[in-house]
Parts: C-alpha cells; sequence; structure tokens
C-alpha cells in the first residue's frame, strides 16, 4: 500500500518536478559551468578559463553601473510604489460610493503589458518633441519642451521610468493592501476610538500599520524582486534603432547584450548572471534580516 | 460641526481619488486616441482631445503592413498564452494535488526543492536557458517558446495551498466508493476546485501574453514573434510608423482587457489566496 502511494506521488508531481529541473536546475548549473569557460559563439567550449570571467566582469565599468543603476532604480521604485499603493488601498478602502469602480480603475494597468505602457510613455506622454503631452502641458505654464529620454543631466529619463512602472504596479500592490486591511478586526478601531484616539494619523500608526506588518513584508519583498528583473520598459524606453544609450542600462539589459548581443559571449554573461545572483542573494538576506528586526522591534 | 468637518473630509476624498482615477485613465485614453487618428494628427502640435475624424483604416493598413508580421504575431500569442495556461494548470494542479494528499515519505523534500526555485531570480537563469533550448534546437519555435514557460512553482505552490484546505470528506466518500487517486482528482477534486483554476489561468494567461523578455530572446525570427515582440520592433525601428503603432498596441491589449474585466474577481481571490502573507 505504501508502495502504491509513493508510485502515485510521482505520477502526479513527476512530470512538473522532472519538467522544473530541467529548465530550472539544469540552465543554472551549466551557466556556473560555462561561467570558467571561454565560450563565445559556442554552448559547448572547450578552453578553461578559471576566474577570468569573472575578474573581467567585475573590471568592467560598464557592468559595475549596470549594478548601480539597479540598487538606485530599486531604492527609488520600491518605496515609491509602497506609499502610492498604500495610499490608494486606504483611500479606497474607506470609500462608500464607487469602491469597486475605483478599484477596477487602478487596478486595470496590470492588464498592460511595460512593452505597451512604454510604448505611450516614449511616443506620446514624454514624446520629446512638441506633441508630447508633458511638453505641451509644460507649455501652457511657458515652459521649454524638455527631451525627456535623451537628458541624463538631470535626469529627466528617471522620471519616465519609474512613472512608467508605478503606474503598471501600483494597483496590483494596492489589491495586495486591501486584502490585508479587509483583515484587520474592526474591534481594534473600536477600541482606539473609546480610548480617544482621533482617527487620521495616530489610528494609522498605531493600528493600521502594525497591523499590515505581514503584508507590508510580503509587498517590499515582491517589489524588491520585481526591480531586479527590470528589462522591458528600460530596453523598450532607451533603445532605437541607433543602439541603447550607455546610461540607465540594468544588469539584465546589459548581460542581454554581452550574451546574446553581437558578442555571444556566453561565457561573460553566465559570470555576469552568477555575480548578480550573488547580489541579488546579499541584498534579500540583508533585507529579510532588516525588516524581521523592525518586526521585534515593534512587538518589544 | 464636527458632522461638516466629516462630511468636507469625504468630498475631499472623493475629489482626490476622481482625480486620481483620472490619471490612470489617461494612457489607455491616449492609446484609443492616437491609435485612431492619421500620423499627421498624432503629431500635429495643435493638440485636440478628440481626433477630427475618427480613422478605423487604420486598423486595415495595420495588417495590410508585410514589413511587420502583425497578425501571424498576434496568432503566436494566442497559442502560446493559451498552450501555457492549460499546460501550467494541468501540470500544477496534479504536483499540487500529489504534494497535498498523497502521503509520501520524501514529499517535504520535494516540496521544498520546488519552492527553492522560486528564490532563484528569472534574470539570473535566463542566460542559461536560453544556451539549454537553443542546444535543444528550440530556438525561434514555438515549442521553445512554450514548453519551458510551463512549470511555474509559483502556479504549483497556490494550487498546494489551495488542496491542503480542500474538505477530506468529499475525497474520502470517494475512496470509499473504490475511486483510486487518479479518478477522485478528476471525478471529485478539479469540479470542486473551479475558481482556483480561474484564478491561476487567468494570472498564468496575463503573464503569458504579456512577456517580453523569454520571446525576445527565443523568437528570434519573424515567424515566431509574438505581439510583445512586433510592438516592440515598432518602436525600436528605423521608420516608425505611428498611427499603425499605436493602433497595434491597443489592439494587442484588446484581448487582455477582455479577459480582465471578466475575471478580475478571480484575479483578487486568487492574490488573497496565494498565502504571500
Amino acid at each position: 500500500m505504501k508502495h502504491r502511494s509513493a508510485l502515485w506521488f510521482w505520477v502526479f508531481v513527476g512530470p512538473f518536478a522532472a519538467g522544473l529541473a530541467l529548465f530550472t536546475y539544469v540552465p543554472l548549473l551549466w551557466s556556473v559551468g560555462l561561467s570558467f569557460f571561454d565560450a563565445q559563439n559556442t554552448v559547448t567550449p572547450t578552453h578553461f578559463v578559471g576566474l577570468d570571467n569573472y575578474t573581467a566582469m567585475l573590471r568592467d565599468d560598464a557592468f559595475r553601473d549596470s549594478l548601480k543603476t539597479f540598487l538606485v532604480f530599486t531604492a527609488f521604485i520600491v518605496p515609491t510604489t509602497y506609499v502610492v499603493s498604500l495610499t490608494l488601498a486606504l483611500m479606497v478602502n474607506r470609500v462608500r460610493w464607487a469602491r469597486a469602480f475605483f478599484r477596477s480603475v487602478f487596478f486595470l494597468p496590470a492588464a498592460c503589458s511595460y512593452v505597451v505602457a512604454a510604448l505611450v510613455w516614449k511616443m506620446s506622454i514624454f514624446s520629446g518633441v512638441r506633441f508630447g503631452l508633458a511638453n505641451t502641458v509644460l507649455g501652457w505654464f511657458g515652459t521649454d519642451s524638455v527631451a525627456w529620454l535623451a537628458t541624463p543631466d538631470p535626469p529627466w529619463y528617471w522620471l519616465v521610468l519609474i512613472t512608467v512602472r508605478l503606474w503598471l504596479q501600483a494597483g496590483f500592490y494596492m489589491i495586495l493592501f486591501l486584502a490585508g486591511l479587509q483583515r484587520i478586526d474592526p474591534a481594534l478601531y473600536e477600541a482606539a476610538a473609546v480610548d480617544g484616539a482621533r482617527p487620521g494619523w495616530t489610528v494609522l500608526r498605531h493600528i493600521t500599520l502594525p497591523q499590515l506588518r505581514a503584508t507590508s513584508v510580503a509587498v517590499v519583498l515582491l517589489l524588491v524582486v520585481n526591480a531586479f528583473q527590470a528589462f522591458d520598459e528600460f530596453y523598450n524606453l532607451l533603445s532605437d534603432a541607433r543602439g541603447y544609450p550607455p546610461y540607465a542600462r540594468p544588469p539584465l539589459v546589459y548581460l542581454y547584450y554581452t550574451a546574446l548581443g553581437q558578442g555571444q559571449n556566453l561565457g561573460l554573461g553566465s559570470a555576469g548572471a552568477v555575480i548578480l545572483a550573488l547580489v541579488i542573494a546579499v541584498v534579500t538576506v540583508a533585507q529579510a534580516r532588516w525588516l524581521k528586526l523592525g518586526r521585534t522591534d515593534a512587538d518589544g | 460641526m464636527d458632522d461638516a468637518l466629516v462630511r468636507a473630509g469625504r468630498a475631499l476624498r472623493l475629489a482626490v481619488l476622481i482625480a486620481l482615477a483620472l490619471l490612470f485613465l489617461i494612457p489607455f485614453y491616449l492609446l484609443l486616441r492616437n491609435g485612431l487618428s492619421s500620423e499627421r494628427e498624432i503629431t500635429s502640435p495643435e493638440w485636440t482631445f478628440f481626433p477630427h475624424e475618427l480613422r478605423w483604416d487604420n486598423v486595415h493598413e495595420l495588417f495590410a503592413d508585410t514589413s511587420v508580421p502583425f497578425a501571424r504575431s498576434l496568432l503566436n500569442s494566442a497559442l502560446i498564452a493559451v498552450a501555457t495556461t492549460l499546460g501550467t494548470l494541468l501540470l500544477a494542479s496534479l504536483a499540487g494535488y500529489g504534494l497535498a494528499r498523497i502521503p509520501y515519505r520524501y514529499a517535504d523534500k520535494v516540496f521544498y526543492g520546488i519552492l527553492g526555485t522560486l528564490l532563484i531570480p528569472a534574470a539570473v537563469t535566463f542566460v542559461p536557458s536560453f544556451v539549454l533550448v537553443s542546444s535543444l534546437g528550440w530556438i525561434s519555435t514555438l515549442r521553445g517558446l512554450i514548453v519551458p514557460t510551463l512549470f511555474s512553482a509559483f502556479a504549483c505552490f497556490v494550487f498546494r495551498q489551495y488542496f491542503l484546505g480542500f474538505p477530506k470528506e468529499l475525497e474520502d466518500a470517494a475512496q470509499v466508493d473504490g475511486l483510486g487517486y487518479w479518478r477522485t482528482y478528476w471525478l471529485i477534486v478539479v469540479p470542486n476546485a473551479r475558481p482556483v483554476f480561474a484564478a491561476v489561468g487567468t494570472i498564468v494567461f496575463l503573464g503569458a501574453w504579456n512577456s517580453f523578455l523569454w520571446p525576445l530572446v527565443i523568437g528570434q525570427d519573424q515567424s515566431a514573434w509574438t505581439v510583445q515582440v512586433a510592438l516592440s520592433s515598432f518602436t525600436t525601428a528605423q521608420v516608425i510608423r505611428l498611427h499603425e503603432l499605436f493602433v497595434a498596441a491597443a489592439v494587442s491589449i484588446l484581448p487582455l482587457l477582455v479577459v480582465f474585466l471578466v475575471f478580475q474577481r478571480w484575479i483578487v481571490t486568487g492574490v488573497e489566496r496565494s498565502g504571500i502573507d
């Protein structure tokens, strides 16, 4: 009988587990292997180069810049999305009229792809020429047009990158916060009212935010993980037929050009991927520690 | 006095919400407006809220333009999204059920092995996955675009959590009736688990339709382009035909908006049940 249930277990789980192993674990090991070889234009390299790919990658200014871009991008997008989506959730949660309508409107961009959103941002809202919406609005106030995506100093392209992601993902995190808000026991608010706490900032700080802690931890983790994967909007906003500007190239875009672009240097690209994985692991662990510390502080 | 304050606060909040809602809708409106305008109207400095005439011909022009295989890419995206959704639902639900309900000594270890892949960012595996797929000879094939994406640890995780909370009495009755695991699953469990299938299916469908990096890397020939890759090729081309570009983008989100509006409720429940908090 025990034997039979083991058999059935593998009938159910086997196909999935085998596929996952083939398409996740095998590539991962292969990549680590490739990173020690000179593998340009080939996936079956023979020339072992040890750590050369790693040292080359770490000495590469462009790669280091890409890591910096990603860190700055994360430092911007995580708190911004957190505040915007939490604010939306608090407002939608308290409004009585047309609540479902507002929820849908803010959630709707989640159905849109980064490619389509980048297109609207690049060709319509933040277009550098006169017909762009942002420049039209600036024109009403008598301000000169700005070449949004082509201006690295001051970094106007940054405003374009941040707003497109904010529009696309704020609604999704708002849904997570709304789910969290639904679970807060109303008795807590009643008790606070009896104790004379005025609704508003005090209640938000001492009841709502602590009660949302579990949701907040999940949201911040997801935001950081998603920021690591930033590719679509950078690629679609900044590259054109002439190529890609050197500023604002996050690691994934850089690896894409190194490993799969003109050079097809898969060994170097793999080394970059492994380095990126290590950086991500460090950031994730540090952040998990930090979030946990926040929790004990609040409880204690 | 207090009452008036509360009412004023409520009105203010509503006003802010309406303003924000309009702000969130602007990009959709621009997509539609530009998609139905002539190229000259889109680039006109004399900006009007409504175009002077709605140009439905843009749709014909888009499909008649042979430089970008838009119809083909729509078909590819539809095939990929449907196949990915059905395949993921089948594989992940079977695995989730097995992990949750079939006793096996190493079930926990297998589960952690699956869960562990969630910690590996896709960013890190895309180069080696490309290497694997290219050595299988699957570049520019629908197989290469579909098969590697079928094994979603996230979907498996959601199904497992859902089946753990599934009332056991239903299955016990089936076992008494002499149904094995296989028939219990198909005849009892699946029909009773429709909400979670709808939730996971919708999320997977949206993700498959919108995904960009993998199709960009694997779909190198035009014949294997997805809608997102085709759109992207428009924006990075030397000569950009703006009206075609915008109408193409509008066409590309239509099926999604339908799926999204019909299944929105399921996404919300799916998010709530995914156990991410």
